[in-house]
């Protein structure tokens, strides 16, 4: 493994980065603009996890980081689906455009 | 001796009646409402006779003289060690007198008004309001400092206001309600600038501490305020002058006098109450309070003089002509009042010289009870008659026997004739005059003339001149409307037999009452004359008042116009306040007060018409701002910012 070069790895976490933030914008569907969320926090996960490899390959901080994120991410995810459920509720559309009662 | 388990009761009971009845009578006891206040203000005033009679017999004076006692003090509010509002209360002669004098004549308007208001829909407000002003007076009388007595000050005029606009569905009861509370705030305003001065130089609120401070010579503050000066008017002179306008608007003294006669709008007991016996005597007793420091300064001494001797003189000329008998009273009232201010401004202190002192209270005890008992009176006729016009009154003598016997009695003590209670303090009031200025004797001596001719003029005009209507009268009143007249009737008479030098005067040293048969004659003679002019004029109908009238041509009109101060005054505020200071005042604010805030406003939802659309309620629009606010920030702090 120690012979994947660095670049690489950040490579995959920008691509994966880029990808979740062209999902967020252009999805309207709120549950897959949850997915690219995801796929936002996981870019960052990479990140952690390879330099932590890299420059202080002795400590175990920025694993810990990364248990940390995946745990939010679980409960966001929670929360995200019942804010999902009841917008379904009073507008009958998961649709992002549908929701749009708070404006001026 | 211990004042201090019952003193506080005297004021607290009236104030115990206006809460209970304000607060649940209309809605209770509404019928009931007079027997339980009037219970209420007995009590009171047999407190306030046994105050009377354990200060000036029981613990008597100290040496030779009434100490000052302060039964009760409670500070207040505290702003330092040395700056604190007290309320207390401060026993000496004047104020025992005057809880004597305010309990004793609120007791009889109170019986008088359960015959006189019987039936009134608003029957348990009326004596709410009525207590409401009874404790208020009370606390002014009892004052031990400044700022208190202006706190009563403000109080009784606005239970007077309340009192004279009770009925409120009356547009001219409004109106004069209206009238006496700005006229007399008014005056306040003067009143609240001496209060300033005297407080600030006198380095206290207290009234003995003022006093003290004040009138010692040497002392830093008397020589702070002596050389403190104004326009070439010293720092005293002002203060007290200004404390002397504030009395002046409360006793209706020339120029402030407009809103008196209006207030005979109220009810008649009311007017007996407050607009005779006790609130328009608090300017006189506001000098006496602070009379040890008017009497070290004689200009303010003068304008005292000037402007009591005016009014009195002034009132009566007018009283001749008005046709409303509550108005020939009222302005009786004011002239008797201008008698007490006079007196008091051509007083000195101490020994010999306090007679104007002594005379002016004398004055104002007995004035309280012959001029309550002539509102009393007044009352009754218009009970009877339901009209304040003279020409709807004549030979009521047989009709209301009572209410003619203590009539007379009271027209005879105010017009000074011996043996009733006016002939004692009037003649202590020349006299005192007659030792300071020959001009102020004069003047004296013909309103004292004046006034017994008005007064008859107005006693035949009821009860004689022409024979009574036969329309159908329901007899004199009730037995609570006859009780009043006949205990003020006495009093009128008694009153003046008491040597009232002995218990009252600026040193509280007993001060010898003389009696001077010589001196005596003249005001007499002029008195009977007066009686004598009025009763050929009006003891029969007869055309010779109106040819009298017209003989005296312009100087009839003006005074029966009341020699056209009110107009003056709409004069000077509609015309000249109104379009010099009001209207500009008012253009200022419209267009440049209100247009500043105005264009703020303008200017603000302009902008935020312009930056509305921003908000589009789009989840995925603010996510875009999002990250392009972070992308501008990396930006700005890779490439651009460099420290």
């Amino acid at each position: 493994m120690s012979d994947i070069p660095v670049s690489h790895i950040l490579f995959v976490s920008t691509a994966l980065f880029f990808i979740g933030m062209y999902g967020l914008f252009t999805r309207r569907n709120m549950i897959t603009m949850l997915m690219a969320i995801e796929l936002i926090l996981n870019s960052v996960n990479i990140n952690f996890v390879v330099f932590n490899k890299y420059l202080y390959p002795e400590k175990l901080d920025g694993i810990f980081f990364t248990i940390f994120i995946v745990t939010i991410a679980a409960a966001e995810a929670a929360v995200a689906i019942a804010i999902i459920i009841n917008l379904y509720r009073s507008h009958k559309s998961i649709d992002v455009e549908d929701a749009t009662d708070m404006k001026y | 001796m211990n004042y201090s388990s019952y003193i506080a009761l005297i004021p607290l009971l009236p104030l115990a009646a206006f809460v209970l009845l304000g607060l649940f009578g209309r809605k209770y006891f509404n019928r009931s409402a007079g027997i339980i206040a009037t219970l209420f203000l007995l009590i009171a005033t047999v407190l306030s006779l046994y105050t009377a009679y354990q200060y000036f017999f029981v613990n008597g004076k100290v040496g030779d003289a009434y100490q000052s006692i302060t039964a009760l003090n409670y500070t207040w509010l505290t702003f330092s060690e040395n700056v604190s509002i007290d309320m207390g209360i401060m026993l000496d002669p004047i104020s025992v007198m005057m809880l004597v004098v305010v309990t004793f004549v609120s007791l009889m308007v109170h019986i008088f008004s359960l015959g006189y208001m019987k039936g009134e829909e608003r029957f348990a407000t009326y004596y709410s309001f009525l207590g409401l002003f009874t404790f208020s007076m009370l606390g002014l009388v009892v004052s031990s400092n400044l700022f208190q007595i202006y706190m009563f000050w403000e109080l009784v005029g606005a239970s007077s206001y309340l009192l004279i606009g009770y009925y409120f569905q009356k547009p001219s009861a409004v109106a004069a309600s209206k009238k006496a509370f700005i006229v007399t705030r008014f005056a306040d305003l003067g009143f609240l600038i001496g209060i300033l001065i005297l407080a600030f130089y006198g380095e206290s609120l207290d009234f003995n501490t003022i006093i003290q401070n004040l009138t010692t010579q040497q002392s830093s503050q008397f020589l702070a305020i002596t050389s403190a000066s104004f326009i070439g008017i010293s720092a005293l002179t002002w203060g007290l002058v200004m404390v002397f306008m504030g009395g002046a608007g409360k006793s209706a003294m020339f120029p402030l006098h407009i809103w008196l006669p209006d207030a005979m709008e109220g009810p008649t007991p009311v007017s007996a109450l407050i607009h005779a016996a006790t609130m328009v005597v608090a300017g006189v007793f506001l000098v006496a309070r602070l009379f040890p420091v008017f009497s070290i300064n004689t200009d303010a001494l003068t304008v005292v003089t000037i402007i009591g001797v005016t009014s009195a003189l002034f009132a009566a000329i007018i009283a001749c002509t008005q046709t409303d008998i509550k108005r020939v009273l009222a302005y009786s009232t004011m002239s008797q009042i201008g008698y007490m201010m006079f007196a008091l401004g051509v007083s000195g202190y101490s020994g010999e010289n306090g007679l104007g002192y002594t005379a002016a209270m004398f004055h104002l005890f007995t004035h309280a009870f012959f001029k309550s008992l002539l509102f009393l009176g007044a009352g009754a006729v218009i009970h009877l008659v339901h009209s304040n016009e003279m020409k709807d009154m004549g030979g009521l003598r047989k009709l209301m026997p009572i209410t003619h016997i203590s009539f007379l009695i009271a027209c005879l003590a105010i017009a000074g004739i011996w043996p009733f209670a006016g002939f004692f303090s009037k003649e202590e009031i020349l006299l005192a005059a007659y030792n300071k200025s020959m001009v102020v004797y004069v003047i004296a001596l013909l309103t004292s003339g004046l006034t017994a001719f008005y007064m008859f003029r107005l006693y035949f005009s009821i009860f004689w001149n022409k024979e009574a209507d036969a329309h159908d009268h329901h007899g004199e009143g009730t037995f609570s409307m006859k009780l009043p007249l006949i205990l003020l009737a006495v009093c009128s008479i008694a009153a003046g037999f008491i040597h009232f030098g002995e218990y009252v005067s600026s040193d509280g040293k007993a001060l010898p009452s003389e009696f001077h048969l010589s001196f005596a004659l003249a005001p007499l003679a002029l008195g009977i004359g007066g009686i004598l002019l009025a009763m050929w004029l009006y003891k029969t109908a007869n055309d010779k008042p109106q040819r009298l009238a017209t003989s005296l041509g312009g100087l009839y009109k003006a005074a029966s116009k009341k020699f056209y101060i009110d107009e003056l005054y709409l004069f000077i505020t509609k015309k000249l306040v109104f379009n010099l200071i009001g209207r500009p005042a008012a253009w200022i604010d419209k267009n440049i007060v209100d247009g500043l805030m105005n264009s703020i406003a303008a200017a603000t939802g302009w902008l935020s018409n312009l930056i509305k659309s921003l908000q589009s309620g789009k989840v995925q629009n603010y996510l875009l701002y999002f990250f392009g606010g972070i992308a501008a920030l990396v930006i700005i702090f890779i490439y651009i910012w460099k420290p």
